[in-house]
This record gives C-alpha cells, sequence and structure tokens, in this order.
C-alpha cells in the first residue's frame, strides 16, 4: 500500500487529461460584465458606484464592508449599467448585489503609482495593499487573503506552504499557471516569505503534474529557501488541513488557524495574484479557469474577467456538445451545482464544469448498510453515517458529538457510499441549521438586553418623574409656607 | 408456611424502610427549573402567551398549566428547547415554522408613535409625524406594534431569505 | 425561481450495495458449487428451497411495508438466504430451509426495520434459532464424498420432504462434534484428530460438514477475492483468523493431550465461513477500522472458547451473534480520533511556537 500523509481519502477518477494540454487562453472581452459584489468570504462588499458611471479598469467599484470583507474593482473599463441584484454564482439560485458593466471595449487601466520594489516595504503595508486589491483565497474558500497574512503576521510564521495540490477532478488551472507562469508565482511566494518573516517556503504539488514540479524547480533554483515538495496525488490533498498534515506531519487544532503551528498557506493562484498586485499594481480582477467535462467541445484553461457570463466560457469552448446534466461551477468534489448558464465567474471559481450524463452518479438513495466505508474515506477522523442519521434526525448535538463541526464537506465520505447518501447534503443542512439556531439565540439575548434596559429607562424615567413631582410639591408647598409666613409677619406687624 | 409468611413480612417491612430512607435521602428540591425556564424566555415580556410577564410564564410552564408552546416569539425553537427540558414530547406542526417580524407600511404610516411606545424592545424607531421603520435584528414578533396601531398598517411578516441568511434544506431522499 | 437542493460531490465511485451484495455471491459460488457436488441431490433442493423461500419472504415484507418491490434488486436477501443454507445441514428437511429463511428475513431483517436496520446478523440468528429449537435434525450430517450422487434425485426428494428418514450408513458426525465426544469419554485430543481430520481432504472438504462450510480452500479463495475487490476489508478476517490461531496452538501447546492442534481448528467448522463471509457482515459488525479488529478477536474467542469449552462442537454462530450484540459499544469506544484533536476530544496543542514578539517586522 501507498504510504498516505493522512488519513482516509480518496481517488476519485482525474479527468485532467481532458484539459491539461491546452495552454492558457485569454477570452475577448465581453459585452457585459456582472461583478458580484460578495465573491468572498464575510459580508458582501458596498457598491461606491451609481449606474451612468464610466470605471476604469482596476477601478474601484465596491469597498470592502466592516469585519471580514474584500473590495471588488472594475474588471474593465465601460459603463456602469445598473447596479441591482443578479443570479448569484450559489446553489441557493438567490440573487445577489451585481454591478453590471458594459465594456467599452478599450480595457482602460486606472492611472496607478509608480512601482516601488515590493521588498523595501513592510509587512504591514503590503499586506494593505493586498486587501486593497480585494484578493481572497482562489482554490475555492475566498477567505480574504489578507486578513490570513495579518492574522498570521501576528504570530510566528516558519513555513509558508503554497499550495499547488489542485486535487479536484478535471481542473487544471492551477498546473497550467505553474507551468506556464512559475516565475511570477515563485515572486509571490517570496513576497509572503516577506510579509510575514517567514524561514522558508515549501511549494507543494501532487505527483501527477510532472511538468508543473520540474517548471516551479527551475524557477526556484536560485533561492535556497524555496523547496518544490512532491505529495501523493490523494483527495483531498488540496485542502489547506490535509496539504499541512502532509507537507509538516502536524495538524492545525481544532478551532484553531494554521499559524497557531507555525504555518501559513496560500494557493498558487492567489500567490500569483499576490505577485501580481504588488509588481504591477494589479487588483484582483480576472483569473485563470478550466472549462471542461464531458458536455464541452473543446476543454480549455482559459484566463477570463471577474464576472463573465460562464455562457460566454462555454460558448468560448466551442460550445456544448449535449445538453449538459449539471453545470458546476468549481470541480465536481466540492464544486456546487449552478442555477443557470447567467451565472457571472467570481474570484474562487476555478472550474466551470459541463457534465454529461454518463459523469455523473445520481441513482436514489437506499438505506444506510453501515459498511463504514465513510469512516474510512474521512479525511478528518469523523463518523459520517452517525452524523447523517443524527442530522437526519434533527439531532444536531448529536451530530456535532460526531464530528459535524470539523467537517470540511469534502465529499469524500458521499462519493464511496454505496448506498449513494447524499451525506454532505445532509451536512450542509445540519451545519446550516447549527448556524441558524445560533443566530436565533443570539437576536434573543439581544432583545432580552434591549427589553431589560427599557424597562431600567421606563423605571428610571418613572422614578425621575416622581422625583420632580415630589420636588415640584415641595417647592410649591415650601412657597406656600414663606407665603404663609410672610403674611403672618405682616399680620403681625400690623 | 409460618416461616414463609414471617420471612415475606420481614422482608416487606426492610425494603419498605429502605424505600423510605431513599425517598428522603435522594429527595429533589422541587422548582430550580422554573430559573431555567426563565432564563431561556425571551424576557420581553410582550404578554402574548396570556401571562403577565416571561416569569409567570416560566412558573406556568413549569407546573404543567400551560403549554411550553405558549410563546410565539421563542417560536419553534424555545419549544423545543424546554419539550427537551421538561422531558415532555410536543406536536411541532401546531407552531408556525418561521418566525414573523412588524414590517411598516411606510405609505400608510401616519407617524403617531403609537407603535413606538408599546415595543417591548425599542425596535421601532421613528419621531412625531414621521413614518416608523422596524429595526428588524431587534424585532421579536411580540406583535404588539400591530394591535396598538390605529392605521393597521403593520404587517407580520416571516424574515425575507436572502442569500446571507439561506441555509440548505434537508435532502429529500430518504 | 429555480432552488437547486442537491449538494455536493458530483461525482461518485460508482459502488452501490447491490453491486457489493453481488460481488459476496459471486464470490460464494465457488465453495457453493462443491458442497453441491459434494452432498448430491437433497443439498440442491434445500439449496434451491432456502434461496427461493427467502426471496418470496423478503418480497412478502416490502409488500406488507409498502416498500417499492425494486429493494429486491439490491440481492441483500439472496445473500441472506444464501448464507443460510450454507451453514445447514445439507441434507435438512425442506422446512428447515423455509423456517430458517422466515426467521432471516422477516424476524431479523424486517421486523428490525430492514436492510441496515438489524442488530443481528440475519442467516445466523435463523442458524442459532434452527440449531437450539430442531437439535436432531440441525446435527445430521451426511457424509461428504462417498459418491455423491448415490442418492437419485426421488430418494432425494423423499429426504428433502421428510417422508423418509435419512439411512444411518449416510450420516457421520463432523469432525468437531467427533472430536468433542470422543475428548468426552477420555480419548487424547492427538488420537482423535488423526482419526479423524486428515489436512489436505479438510482443506479440499473432503469431511462432513454444513452445506458450504467443508471447502476451506475455496472459502479462503473467495475471501481473498473480495479483499481484493474491496468489498470486504482485512481487519475482520486476519483478527478472527489470527486470535483463533493463537489460542489454539497456545493451549496445544500447553496440553496436547486436551486441546486440538491449530489447523484442525482452523479448517474445521464454520470458522473460515465466519471470518470471510458472515462477521464481515456490514450492517452488524463496526464501521471504524480498530472497532473491526476487537469485533474480529471477539468472535475468535468466543468461538475458541465455544469449542474447547462449550456444549456445542461449534460456535461461530453463537460468536457472532454476541459480538453482533456488542457492536454499538464498540463503535462508541472505537470512533477515530478527530484531525487536529486529542482523542478526548480536546484540540490538540502544540508547545513548539510562541506567540509573537512586538517588534517582529522590522
Amino acid at each position: 500500500m501507498k504510504f498516505s500523509p493522512f488519513r482516509g481519502g480518496v481517488h476519485p477518477d482525474g479527468y485532467k487529461e481532458l484539459s491539461a494540454h491546452q495552454a492558457i487562453e485569454k477570452l475577448p472581452l465581453p459585452d457585459r460584465l456582472y461583478v458580484p459584489l460578495r465573491q468572498h468570504a464575510g459580508s458582501e462588499a458596498l457598491a461606491i458606484v451609481q449606474p451612468g458611471d464610466f470605471v476604469m479598469k482596476g477601478q474601484l467599484i465596491g469597498r470592502a464592508a466592516k469585519g471580514i470583507s474584500a473590495p471588488v474593482h472594475a474588471p474593465t473599463s465601460g459603463k456602469v449599467l445598473k447596479v441591482q441584484p443578479f443570479v448569484a454564482a450559489h446553489p441557493s439560485g438567490m440573487d445577489s448585489n451585481t454591478v453590471i458593466i458594459e465594456c467599452d471595449g478599450n480595457d482602460t487601466p486606472i492611472a496607478t503609482p509608480t512601482n516601488i520594489d515590493p521588498f523595501s516595504l513592510d509587512g504591514k503595508t503590503l499586506s494593505d495593499t493586498i486587501a486593497n486589491a480585494g484578493i481572497v483565497g482562489m482554490g475555492g474558500a475566498s477567505f480574504p487573503a489578507a486578513v490570513k497574512l495579518s492574522s498570521a503576521s501576528r504570530q510566528v510564521v516558519n513555513t509558508v506552504i503554497i499550495n499547488g495540490g489542485e486535487c479536484e477532478p478535471y481542473l487544471t488551472a492551477d498546473d497550467r499557471l505553474m507551468r506556464e507562469r512559475p516565475e511570477q508565482i515563485i515572486l509571490g511566494a517570496r513576497l509572503i516569505r516577506h510579509i510575514v518573516n517567514a524561514e522558508n517556503v515549501c511549494i507543494a504539488i501532487e505527483d501527477n503534474k510532472k511538468e508543473a514540479i520540474s517548471a516551479l524547480r527551475q524557477a526556484s533554483s536560485e533561492y535556497r529557501n524555496i523547496q518544490v515538495i512532491v505529495v501523493p496525488t490523494l483527495y483531498p490533498m488540496g485542502s489547506a488541513k490535509q496539504m499541512i498534515q502532509a507537507v509538516t506531519g502536524k495538524e492545525v487544532p481544532a478551532g484553531g488557524r494554521s499559524s497557531d503551528i507555525g504555518v501559513l498557506m496560500h494557493n498558487v493562484a492567489t500567490t500569483y495574484a499576490i505577485a501580481q498586485c504588488l509588481s504591477q499594481n494589479e487588483p484582483l480582477v480576472s483569473r485563470i479557469v478550466t472549462v471542461s467535462g464531458g458536455a464541452i467541445k473543446h476543454p480549455k484553461n482559459i484566463e477570463a474577467l471577474v464576472g463573465t457570463p460562464i455562457k460566454q466560457l462555454i460558448d468560448f469552448c466551442g460550445g456544448t456538445l449535449e445538453e449538459p446534466s449539471k453545470l458546476l461551477l468549481g470541480g465536481p468534489m466540492m464544486g456546487q451545482l449552478m442555477p443557470s448558464d447567467e451565472v457571472p465567474l467570481i474570484k474562487g471559481a476555478a472550474g466551470v464544469l459541463a457534465l454529461n450524463n454518463n459523469e455523473i452518479s445520481q441513482p436514489s438513495a437506499s438505506p444506510c448498510i453501515r459498511c463504514g466505508r465513510c469512516v474510512s474515506a474521512c479525511p478528518m477522523g469523523l463518523v459520517p453515517l452517525e452524523m447523517a442519521n443524527h442530522s437526519r434526525q434533527q439531532d444536531f448535538d448529536g451530530a456535532i458529538g460526531f464530528g459535524l463541526k470539523d467537517c470540511i464537506l469534502c465529499g469524500s465520505c458521499a462519493f464511496v457510499c454505496p448506498s449513494h447518501i447524499p451525506l454532505v447534503h445532509y451536512f450542509q443542512y445540519a451545519k446550516g441549521e447549527v448556524a441558524y439556531q445560533k443566530a436565533t439565540q443570539q437576536r434573543m439575548d439581544h432583545t432580552r438586553q434591549l427589553s431589560e434596559s427599557r424597562r431600567a429607562r421606563q423605571e428610571k424615567e418613572a422614578a425621575e418623574k416622581a422625583a420632580a413631582k415630589a420636588a415640584a410639591k415641595a417647592a410649591k408647598e415650601a412657597k406656600a409656607a414663606a407665603k404663609r409666613k410672610k403674611q403672618n409677619a405682616a399680620s403681625a406687624n400690623q | 408456611m409460618i416461616t414463609a409468611i414471617f420471612v415475606l413480612t420481614l422482608m416487606g417491612l426492610i425494603l419498605g424502610y429502605l424505600l423510605g430512607l431513599a425517598a428522603k435521602y435522594f429527595h429533589v428540591e422541587a422548582d430550580p427549573i422554573i430559573e431555567e425556564i426563565s432564563e431561556l424566555m425571551p424576557g420581553t415580556h410582550c404578554g402574548q402567551c396570556g401571562f403577565a410577564g416571561c416569569g409567570q410564564a416560566a412558573e406556568a410552564i413549569a407546573s404543567g398549566e400551560t403549554e411550553v408552546t405558549c410563546c410565539p416569539p421563542g417560536g419553534k425553537q424555545l419549544a423545543e428547547t424546554l419539550a427537551d427540558k421538561l422531558g415532555i414530547t410536543i406536536n411541532l406542526d401546531d407552531i408556525a415554522n418561521e418566525p414573523l417580524y412588524a414590517n411598516i407600511n411606510s405609505s400608510e404610516c401616519t407617524g403617531c408613535t403609537r407603535c413606538y411606545k408599546v415595543c417591548p424592545t425599542d425596535a421601532i424607531v421613528g419621531a412625531n409625524k414621521q413614518i416608523h421603520a422596524v429595526i428588524n435584528a431587534a424585532c421579536t414578533g411580540c406583535g404588539a406594534c400591530k394591535t396598538a396601531c390605529p392605521e393597521n398598517c403593520i404587517d407580520m411578516l416571516p424574515e425575507p431569505i436572502v442569500l446571507e441568511t439561506w441555509h440548505w434544506p434537508k435532502p429529500i431522499a430518504a | 425561481m429555480n432552488i437547486i437542493t442537491i449538494s455536493s460531490p458530483h461525482a461518485h465511485d460508482h459502488s452501490s450495495v447491490s453491486r457489493l451484495m453481488f460481488h459476496v455471491c459471486l464470490a460464494l459460488v465457488p465453495c457453493t458449487l462443491y458442497g453441491l457436488y459434494s452432498f448430491g441431490f437433497p443439498a440442491i433442493n434445500l439449496f434451491v428451497i432456502t434461496i427461493v423461500s427467502g426471496i418470496f419472504w423478503e418480497a412478502l415484507c416490502l409488500k406488507m411495508l409498502k416498500k417499492p418491490l425494486n429493494f429486491l434488486n439490491d440481492y441483500s436477501a439472496l445473500l441472506t438466504s444464501w448464507l443460510l443454507a450454507l451453514t445447514l445441514p445439507p441434507w435438512a428437511p425442506w422446512w428447515i430451509g423455509v423456517g430458517g429463511s422466515f426467521i432471516a428475513i422477516v424476524v431479523t431483517k424486517h421486523i428490525y426495520g430492514g436492510v441496515g436496520q438489524n442488530v443481528f446478523n440475519p442467516a445466523m440468528v435463523a442458524r442459532v434459532a434452527l440449531l437450539i429449537s430442531f437439535p436432531v435434525h440441525m446435527t445430521t450430517w451426511p457424509i461428504a464424498g462417498n459418491d455423491p450422487f448415490a442418492i437419485s434425485f426421488l430418494d432425494s426428494l423423499a429426504i428433502t420432504l421428510g417422508v423418509s428418514p435419512i439411512p444411518d450408513a449416510y450420516t457421520g458426525a463432523t469432525a468437531l462434534g467427533a472430536i468433542k465426544t470422543g475428548l468426552s469419554v477420555g480419548a487424547t485430543a492427538n488420537d482423535l484428530v488423526s482419526d479423524h481430520f486428515v489436512f489436505t481432504d479438510a482443506l479440499m472438504g473432503k469431511m462432513s460438514g454444513s452445506l458450504g462450510e467443508t471447502s476451506a480452500l475455496l472459502i479462503f479463495v473467495g475471501g481473498l477475492w473480495l479483499l481484493s475487490m474491496r468489498v470486504i476489508s482485512w481487519h475482520i478476517p486476519v483478527s478472527m483468523l489470527l486470535t483463533m490461531s493463537a489460542l489454539t496452538l497456545l493451549f496445544h501447546l500447553i496440553d496436547p493431550t486436551l486441546y486440538s492442534m491449530t489447523s484442525f481448528h482452523l479448517l474445521s467448522g464454520g470458522i473460515m465461513l465466519g471470518a470471510f463471509f458472515i462477521a464481515t457482515d456490514p450492517v452488524t459488525s463496526p464501521s471504524s477500522k480498530g472497532g473491526q479488529l476487537f469485533f474480529g478477536a471477539g468472535c475468535g474467542v468466543i468461538d475458541f472458547l465455544i469449542r474447547t469449552w462449550g456444549g456445542f462442537p461449534e460456535g461461530i454462530g453463537f460468536a457472532v451473534l454476541f459480538m453482533n450484540a456488542l457492536t454499538p459499544l464498540i463503535d462508541l469506544y472505537f470512533r477515530p480520533r478527530i484531525y487536529g484533536r486529542r482523542i478526548d476530544g480536546s484540540p490538540k496543542q502544540y508547545d513548539t511556537v510562541e506567540p509573537a514578539q512586538e517588534g517582529k517586522q522590522t
């Protein structure tokens, strides 16, 4: 048996050969872009443009909200048509606020200050620049990169890991990026290392990407503290926790961050975006995306602007061979079903997949036979069958007891389940319910507080009123007494 | 025969005595549950349950005089927690699944401030002769404002589902 | 608006319950064919009756429970009744097969909620219930391999229908039974084993025993195939056989006159069938790997205890049932450790990294 760096994991069919040999192509400017203001974990960015405004490429159109958030920039120059809800790249099929830009075709960039050598600046400045460029994790989680950087730089980071796992089937965007633009990735890696003051950098790549490994080895040969590490091909190698375990042998403590064990991890695409941002002053407005799947005529790796409707990406690949059975954003293991092909490309989407009937399997679920395959497949050491059982009976505390909170939704369990039980769906449901219950509890605590403070205020007001009344009465009486006294005195005088 | 009767009587006496001792020894003070229930209640004293305040309602729930489902602002979640605490089973179908919150129809609002005055959580903002609005996050859905509104322009509506509040439904299968 | 309620993952390894069950059935074919061949027509009758009645009971239950009949396609009823048939005395009368499959399918499986819900292995409950209720019928063993088709089909019908008793000339004790009896009258284990046990015959299956348990070799081959197809994992069979080997070896070394040798124990009775096909039933065995090792070892220990000191010559059924009862408890205690947590569930801690000091950035 092959050595496996973390427990569990699965070996889904790769299908990477569909697009792995296709060089990155640039998508011609579309007519319209639909730039969602929510492309990241945390709160939605706030639009700062109005319909009718003219924007330049790279101009800020949505500023980051309070807390965890990221700004959004215009991917090209053109006129803002509308700022309105538009179908979001989200499995719910709901709308989110979107800036619709009519491209003028000139792609005029906004004037940027002249370049300064980023290595001469300190980490705080650089991570602010990254925050202002709207860079988010491009491996799927879309967590703002600068938040990760600045929280990591408050701790000691020994190792920066650049995640070139790309374990999802079909996806080759990171693979192509590593093959074609290794210098920028190395630059990004060095910049991240500079920002968090780390000792060394590991670029971890799965062993099925030979060309990427040699390209990065070559590009990094002059830097002693940059190491290219080959890890076995095993899903979910690209997941941060699993990759960290594979590279360092340590586990990220539950509820903690990777910086707790001296590690900071960024995806290769994010690293590339960081390099572009710090060396060219470019905010994140485009990404490389794999358009693939059995229903796509000519699968490709495309460099496209954020906000491009995915239909245009598919059309650029020659369209579809047949009506796709499923249209996914992301890979087949963790990507989500898209409500339509009008959905815009977002920063975190590494793939657009149009799968045909042979590639998906969705026979109806049958009862669990407790075979334990999900337990063996789980890279987190959870008991998925019990979690699903408890979730089905709405016993969410029970599900948490079996590890619901530690679940990374990687889908390994559902992938191997012979009963085709939608395990991940149960966990999504249970996680949603738990969050909802927590929110409800918080709301109740909040309103209770409000009500108590209102009562306290009313009591105080009443007391004040009573006091004022008493004071007034006393004053009146005193006045009366004084008058009486005066009268008495007057009468006595008479 | 005599022995048997004697032995059994003796055993009965001894066991009975032991039971009596146990009852005394393991006696549990009855009432901390009322405290715990009041802690769980919304604490807004909205009065929809028919009691003067949440404390009285908690007493009534603890003594079984009223149902655990009596609290509309607490909704399904509170009813479940209470049922769990009291070890009873309830029919959750009787409770509206989603809590309802007050919404002021701004075209009809005259700015009379009556709703504003009755709100137990100060969730309504606005001043005299100005259109009022509800701060959704502070509304408990008690409905006091709806009763107080002379224009009948307050509706109790479920919170609209948006992307942020959407969560996965239960899988249909199995 | 189009609300989509299908979550990731959208890929699957194309396994299915029916495929798993079907593979187990396939793996049973060699030893079954051998058993049918060596015990002749009465065995074939019993085999067919057990399986047909098992599928009938399944269909009846599904119908009564208003479940779709396509559950029949998952081969679970076929497999259960097949395994039951393999553990029955080959020349048992028809009602043993019908009653056994009734106990297995209706009482043990569907009354507990159907596929995946039963606590106990259906085939083993049926076998044990029959053994206790009908000890004579369940311990009448034909002698294997002695001109299997000496009994014509018509005569076999008489045996199957229970019209005429099995002629004494055709019956004999199993090796385990003979040795248990022999030991009780003071013979030594060594002599008894050399009288009743020939290694190659036991390996090939030229001995008396239940329909499908005789050929240890063919069962082993089927088991290996299941392992290679990843239908079963190695944990239960290996720990069960290892435990049995270790215990028998230990006691044989202590006193060879009282305790038979390891090869005899491994090749006779139902231990092979039990280790590869019965204890590995996913529904009634633990789901974690550690739990499976414990489960297998427990089966081995209990089977050894029953064989050596118990009232029955073979106890694999009892052993499996006993461990089935413990399975929920085993699952509770053999949970895997969660990533990033200690075994007790508290977050893991590394003390190598100190919080950053001020002025780190220069």
